[in-house]
């Protein structure tokens, strides 16, 4: 059984008790601890189901590569699925439940799925369900469906708090251990800003467990004296906790640190990204221990030899008290040799035939049995290993004999981790001698200026024994610091050495493996693919590895093949009788290990998700009870609503009052632009359709901006405020897009051109004063001369009102004599107030937006984003009399020649009134004579706008029709959702006041 | 060999010795009726249709790489005909009617889902926009349903409707609209087509056009020359490139567009699910993961990978909505070419070389077109006329100023 030994643990504090439960089980352990370790010491096993299976599943690992060991955390607001057991430090109160099982972890139903696994096999969902067309939807998938996924969705809001740091650094040093520290080192000593980070919550890496000297010091203490030393320097940044999570362009890496995670009530963020832009990366992100594909190595107490060493090494626990060591490679013998010594009986299974260097030698020593030239037939257990029946590796698997025990620990060798080598773009080499991967360095990631800037060093360079990681760090670090124009200090540090045998691959054991036992040899632990369906997705021409990798999942799990990717495509390429280098990897992919999506979104979730843009006036519109709806970033009033009222009621009162008495409009959203310089002029006139640069200082002017398409695509009044400078209004939404298209232009076509833009909209307050008492309030607050004689209709002027300075418009898009006024931002709520005050005798109320749209409706003024939606001209519209013919050329004339552009069977803009007055649905088709081909009716128009106008008591609209100005007087049908329809008649747009008398008064 | 469940059971009890190859490996021969370059959805539903519908069988598809390794390999699986504009309305409603009995045609499972779409609103103007559409969906023979707040809420309790920075005001359902196994839909239509006869050659890079008098006579590939009386192009992200072998520079941008996936989760969406105040769409897979994206990077690149700014965009926009998926984590994030063209919209269509044809434009949204695609570029190819669907689609739309502009953003590539 697997237990917590008296004495050993190098990672343990066990002064320091931590309980924790287990699917509900109360259980504990030590300050130190990963929940992996502390479950093993509680003799769990089984921690787990598989995917597809539900396979009863253990810990095979004992770091990020772990497939198996994913559990439940939390509650509510604080729940989680899917953590790693072994990359989960161990606190007081830790909840973990496991997954994918029904009803229990121990008796789960779904393991039916592992009885019926031949009918089961890679892609059988492909070939099956696929008559009745019927049953897919209703039967199959609802069934396939339920069973997807392995931990609970979390549901509620998350409760806790995320950050994002920025940091730019001559090196990022990904990884501490040796090499890292190694090279950290270096860079440090040479004066470079550095950043050390490392995955795990102590540096040091696997020389802790496995030793070695440095400098002839034990390794231990070297990386104590060097971690000292790095934290002392003030160029260098060293974080644990903290994995390199992705490599981008240009030297861009995502880091991604949990500082929370072990401490839940702690103070301070959960998860912190940091954004770091880094001249060169170091990754010395070390190697991953490969399993042995043999019969039942899923089986709970199949480990990877390194896993069972860190358990007994680091947390003083022994997986098991009969341990067999299957091996091609030195490596396992210390996990043998580490087991030895602390009282445990261990068998050695060495598939090469002449076994190992002088790890070998100390076994022999040790009289620790060694069979050479042997391999696993099969692991035998249920939820735990009981035997091992031991075959020649070079045969079929007849079993030669069995050995009773409690864990297997396999090493098939190592893999380098690529991955931050290879997110973005850097190739690998496969390295024959060593059967792995390692980076290729004649073909780096190339950063801006076409040279690379990563550099792997130590194991993950395919350096995998002490001394060689020491030397290859060291290397590695020279070649940066020397990239960066710095200069190295000191000399190379001194490792000790031992001599090793070559590992021999072993893809599968036994070699010549029959089909009984490949369907039991796992390759994917989580996703249940085994050597015999890789072997089926290749038979099937799925022969590219991303072809079977799709087909099997292969590699497709939470540990995105961490451990089975290798053993797969070797697999494939035995199948395919291709060597390895030419059957390749799968895409190395961001994220190394998964990361929370609250870390990526950082402060900007619930008010800080695109914050809201406030009006200086809007804690005064919140206070009066305004309905809002967004516009852009704003949030502007839809309308008022007074106590008893509706929100329709409130549009209808604030439509009513501002023609009959005073409105106030809080415009401050709409768009301001500034366009200065001496080419200002000719540049507005390229911009607008019509004529900017002829406009007289003291004058305001509407106009129309089309795309190069000659689609409108925004309009406003343009004032003239000097000889060199206009003020163009947009549209609220259009403030940013219109400003960053004037820079386009400017910018990318006539840089040539004197002009500057710039976008003054939260510089100023503006309010409309509408109504026939608009007048009047002014001169109440008194001030400059607002009279129509003075200040004529479309014409500006500066001056002060009640004491604020202001520049007024005289424009109106509500047909009513209306000013538009800005005040500065920082005087707006205290104007707003003051026309208020004054307005109160006059009958004054503020209005929203509903109230504007219905204003400009009924007197026929097109709405951007109503009347438009990309696809229309002017010409539709009528706008015909604002495209300028004087003018050469302006953004949209060529556009508008085109043939389709000036086709007569365009919709065009007309009024629609509803015969019985209702008002038709918004976005409703007129229908045709005739069926159009889909069976359904032919159209002949659609409405753009349609509102109840309260002005004249009865539906308005506008829309667009076919041949619509030239059919004053037609009858429309709109048919309606729920099946009747509506008939209006064909009118013209302007419902109210069609000479403007109003607004010139 | 036909696949079924009877079949799966068979090869179940005899080891599953019986299982052929999917498609076969064929080395090319001298010449074909027609040679489709590009071995992704569109090509091998083109091949597929040739094949099946306009009894074409001296057909080649020439695949650089592996076969459903560009976009039909990394997209977000989803389909839909929600659109808008007469122009592609019709052509997407051909495209799902197509999704639909698609596993019958070709024998194959790719799990196409129906389980809706919903497009969330959030103001005013977003409803008004959307019942114009669902009516325009209508209209042109697709369903189409406008669902209140309440509806919401009691369907997709999950989400956030209220204290939302952009609360829901309702949403635009489709519900033939789902996902598909993308993979699948590859190998489906590779399999129907090669078992029609279609060879399909992969490793296999075009490296030119062979052109004679205005005539295109095939293809330079690294496999040596392959004669063709017609050849089509359906390379999307790639179209740039292998058009300038023929001297033309087309109406289009190459931009990566990233998708994401989750950790797998027990069911939690029902179906798919796009923000209205952002660019964000999600859906769960069979497996579990979420599967979600939301705008392209913005710059021109053949790389497929992307950047961090629009991976925190899509996850901020994701969280606005989904306020608990902060605490599933990001499994794997990826990166797909999109052909983005002056419009938005496709373009199948003949070339000013007789003999060469193009398919292309798709944009990021090419995958829920890939059956009509495949059937109105077939249609061309074998009878040099558009398919009823796909008039619009043509090189001279924007000569002409025929632009289908669903978005209404205008000539920029990046917008779209």
């Amino acid at each position: 059984m697997s237990t917590r030994l008296a004495e050993g643990g190098i990672y343990l504090d066990r002064s320091e008790k931590r309980t924790f439960t287990f699917n509900g089980k109360r259980l504990s352990g030590f300050a130190g601890d990963t929940l992996a370790s502390a479950l093993l010491a509680n003799d769990q096993m089984l921690v787990g189901r598989s995917f597809k299976y539900h396979r009863p599943r253990g810990i095979v690992a004992s770091g990020a590569e772990e497939p198996n060991g994913l559990v439940n955390m939390g509650k509510f607001g604080t729940f989680e699925p899917n953590q790693r057991v072994t990359t989960t430090e161990l606190f007081d109160g830790l909840q973990a439940e496991s997954q994918n099982h029904w009803p229990s972890l121990e008796f789960d139903v779904g393991a039916i799925n592992a009885k019926l696994s031949k009918f089961l096999p890679a892609g059988f969902y492909y070939k099956m369900f696929i008559h009745p067309r019927s049953f897919w939807k209703h039967v199959y998938e609802p069934f396939i469906r339920k069973s997807a996924g392995l931990g609970k969705a979390p549901k509620s809001r998350d409760e806790d708090t995320y950050e994002h740091f920025h940091m730019h650094v001559d090196v990022l040093v990904v990884g501490a251990g040796v090499a890292g520290l190694t090279s950290a080192l270096v860079a440090g000593r040479a004066g470079l800003r550095v950043l050390l980070v490392e995955q795990t919550s102590r540096c040091g890496g696997r020389a802790l467990i496995d030793g070695g000297q440095i400098d002839g010091l034990d390794v231990a203490d070297w990386v104590g004296q060097t971690w000292g030393e790095l934290n002392a320097m003030p160029n260098v940044t060293v974080r644990t906790r903290t994995m390199g999570a992705g490599v981008y362009d240009h030297g861009y890496v995502i880091c991604y640190e949990r500082p929370g995670d072990h401490q839940p009530d702690a103070d301070g963020p959960r998860h912190r990204l940091w954004n770091v832009r880094a001249h060169q990366v170091i990754t010395a992100t070390g190697a991953i221990e490969r399993p042995l594909s043999f019969a039942g190595n899923d089986i709970p107490g199949v480990m990877l030899a390194s896993a069972v060493r860190d358990y007994l090494t680091g947390f003083g626990v022994s997986v098991g008290d009969r341990v067999v060591v299957a091996t091609n490679n030195d490596d396992a013998y210390r996990t043998a040799i580490t087991l030895h010594k602390a009282g445990l009986v261990v068998t050695v299974l060495d598939a090469r035939p002449e076994g190992a260097g002088d790890a070998g030698l100390r076994a022999d020593e040790l009289g620790i049995p060694v069979h050479k030239g042997r391999g696993i037939a099969k692991v035998h257990g249920g939820k735990r290993v009981t035997s091992v029946d031991v075959c020649s590796q070079a045969g079929e698997g007849a079993v030669l004999e069995s050995i009773e025990c409690d864990a297997v620990a396999m090493s098939g060798g190592w893999s380098p981790v690529v991955h931050l080598w290879s997110h973005c773009g850097g190739k690998l080499n496969w390295d024959e001698e060593h059967a792995m991967f390692r980076p290729d360095p004649a073909r780096p990631p190339l950063g801006a200026n076409g040279e690379g800037f990563v550099v792997p060093a130590g194991a993950a360079n395919g350096a995998l024994l002490h001394h060689d990681v020491v030397h290859d760090a060291w290397a590695a670090a020279c070649t940066t610091v020397d990239t960066l124009g710095a200069k190295v200090s000191g000399k190379a540090p001194e490792p000790s050495d031992e001599s090793t045998k070559p590992m021999t691959p072993v893809w599968m054991m036994p070699q010549g493996a029959k089909r009984v036992l490949r369907e039991k040899a796992w390759l994917d632990y989580q996703n249940d693919v085994k050597v015999s369906d890789v072997q089926l997705a290749a038979r099937e021409g799925y022969e590219s590895v991303e072809h079977t990798k799709r087909y099997t999942t292969l590699g497709m799990a939470t540990d995105q093949g961490k451990l089975s990717n290798i053993n797969g495509l070797a697999t494939l390429s035995g199948e395919l009788n291709k060597p390895i280098p030419e059957v390749g990897t799968t895409t190395f992919r961001p994220p190394y290990t998964p990361i929370s999506l609250a870390s990526i979104t950082g402060v900007a979730k619930g008010d800080l998700f695109q914050p809201v843009r406030k009006t200086p006036m809007h804690d005064w519109h919140v206070a009066h009870d305004a309905d809002f709806e967004p516009v852009g970033q704003w949030r502007r009033p839809y309308a008022f609503v007074r106590d008893g009222e509706s929100v329709h009621d409130a549009v209808m009162r604030e439509v009513k009052n501002t023609r009959q008495a005073l409105g106030l409009l809080d415009a401050s959203t709409l768009g301001k632009l500034i366009v200065k310089g001496p080419d200002a002029g000719k540049f507005l006139d390229m911009m607008y359709t019509n004529m900017m640069s002829t406009l007289p200082i003291g004058k305001c002017r509407y106009g129309l901006m089309c795309s190069e398409n000659g689609f409108l695509s925004d309009d406003g009044v343009v004032a003239r405020i000097s000889e060199d400078e206009w003020l163009c209004h947009t549209t609220t939404g259009g403030a940013d897009r219109i400003h960053a298209h004037m820079e386009d232009w400017l910018q990318c076509e006539w840089w040539d051109w004197k002009v500057y833009v710039t976008n003054v909209t939260e510089q100023y307050a503006q309010v409309a004063v509408v109504g026939p008492n608009a007048r009047k309030v002014l001169e109440k607050l008194g001030g400059m001369d607002v009279s129509k004689e003075t200040l004529p209709f479309m014409q500006w002027a500066d001056g002060e009102i009640g004491g604020f300075k202001v520049r007024v418009y005289r424009i109106s898009f509500s047909g009513e004599l209306s000013y538009e006024i800005a005040v500065d931002a920082g005087h707006g709520l205290a104007f707003w107030e003051a026309l208020l005050e004054a307005g109160e005798e006059f009958g004054v109320m503020p209005y929203g937006t509903e109230c504007l749209h219905i204003m400009r409706a009924e007197k026929g003024f097109i709405m951007i984003g109503d009347e438009t939606d990309g696809t229309i001209i002017p010409q539709d519209l009528n706008l015909n009399w604002a495209l300028s013919k004087k003018k050469d050329d302006y953004l949209g004339k060529r556009a508008h020649e085109r043939e389709f552009m000036a086709d007569p069977n365009r919709w065009k803009l007309v009024g629609l009134e509803t015969l019985d007055g209702s008002v038709i649905p918004d976005g409703a088709y007129a229908v045709a004579e005739g069926d159009n081909a889909n069976g359904q009716r032919n159209t002949e128009g659609r409405v753009t706008s349609t509102y109840h106008s309260p002005t004249l008591d009865r539906g308005i609209a506008m829309g667009l029709v076919l041949h619509g100005p030239k059919r004053m007087g037609e009858i429309l049908t709109f048919p309606k959702v729920d099946g009747g329809e509506v008939k209006a008649k064909i009118v013209d747009p302007v419902f109210y006041d069609k000479d403007g008398e109003k607004q010139n008064v | 060999m036909r696949y079924s469940g009877f079949r799966v059971i068979k090869e179940a009890l005899t080891g599953h010795k019986g299982w052929t190859a999917a498609w076969r490996e064929p080395d090319p021969q001298p010449a074909y009726d027609i040679v489709i370059v590009g071995g992704g959805g569109h090509g091998l539903a083109t091949a597929y249709y040739l094949a099946s519908k306009y009894n074409q069988h001296r057909v080649a598809v020439i695949e650089k790489g592996w076969i459903g390794g560009g976009n039909v390999g990394r997209n977000t699986t989803i389909i839909r005909s929600n659109y808008l504009l007469d122009g592609n309305e019709p052509f997407y409603e051909f495209s799902l009617k197509l999704w639909e009995g698609l596993e019958q045609d070709f024998n194959y499972n790719a799990m196409v889902s129906q389980r809706g779409i919903l497009n969330l609103i959030h103001s005013d103007a977003q409803r008004d926009a959307f019942i114009r559409r669902g009516n325009a969906m209508i209209l042109n023979g697709a369903d189409a349903e406008l669902l209140s707040t309440a509806q919401i809420k009691e369907r997709y309790p999950f989400l956030n409707t209220e204290n939302a920075r952009f609360p829901i005001k309702g949403g635009l359902a489709q519900h033939r609209g789902g996902t598909v196994r993308h993979d699948a839909v590859a190998w489906g239509y590779a399999r129907g087509a090669d078992s029609r006869g279609v060879d399909i050659i992969q490793n296999c890079e075009v490296t030119g056009f062979r052109i004679e008098n205005g005539k295109c006579l095939g293809v330079e590939t690294t496999k040596g020359f392959i004669g063709a009386g017609k050849v089509g192009c359906a390379v999307a992200g790639s179209s740039s490139r292998l058009m300038s072998h023929a001297g033309m520079r087309l109406p289009m941008e190459s931009h990566v567009l990233q998708a994401f996936v989750s950790e797998g989760l027990k069911p939690v969406l029902p179906g798919v699910i796009t923000f209205g105040a952002g660019h964000f769409y999600v859906s769960q897979s069979d497996k579990g993961g979420l599967v979600f994206g939301g705008d392209i990077d913005g710059y021109n690149t053949y790389a497929q990978r992307g950047n961090l700014p629009v991976v925190e965009d899509v996850c901020e926009g994701g969280m606005a909505i989904f306020p608990m998926l902060g605490r599933a984590r990001l499994l794997r994030m990826w990166g797909g070419i999109m052909d983005m063209s002056m419009d938005g919209s496709p373009i199948i269509d003949r070339t000013h070389i007789d003999g060469l044809y193009f398919n292309g434009g798709w944009c990021y949204g090419g995958f829920k077109a890939t059956p009509a695609s495949g059937y109105a570029f077939a249609h061309l190819l074998a009878t040099d006329t558009p398919h009823d669907t796909a008039t619009a689609y043509r090189f001279d739309r924007f000569e002409r100023g025929l632009m289908i502009d669903e978005k209404g953003m205008g000539n920029q590539p990046n917008l779209h």
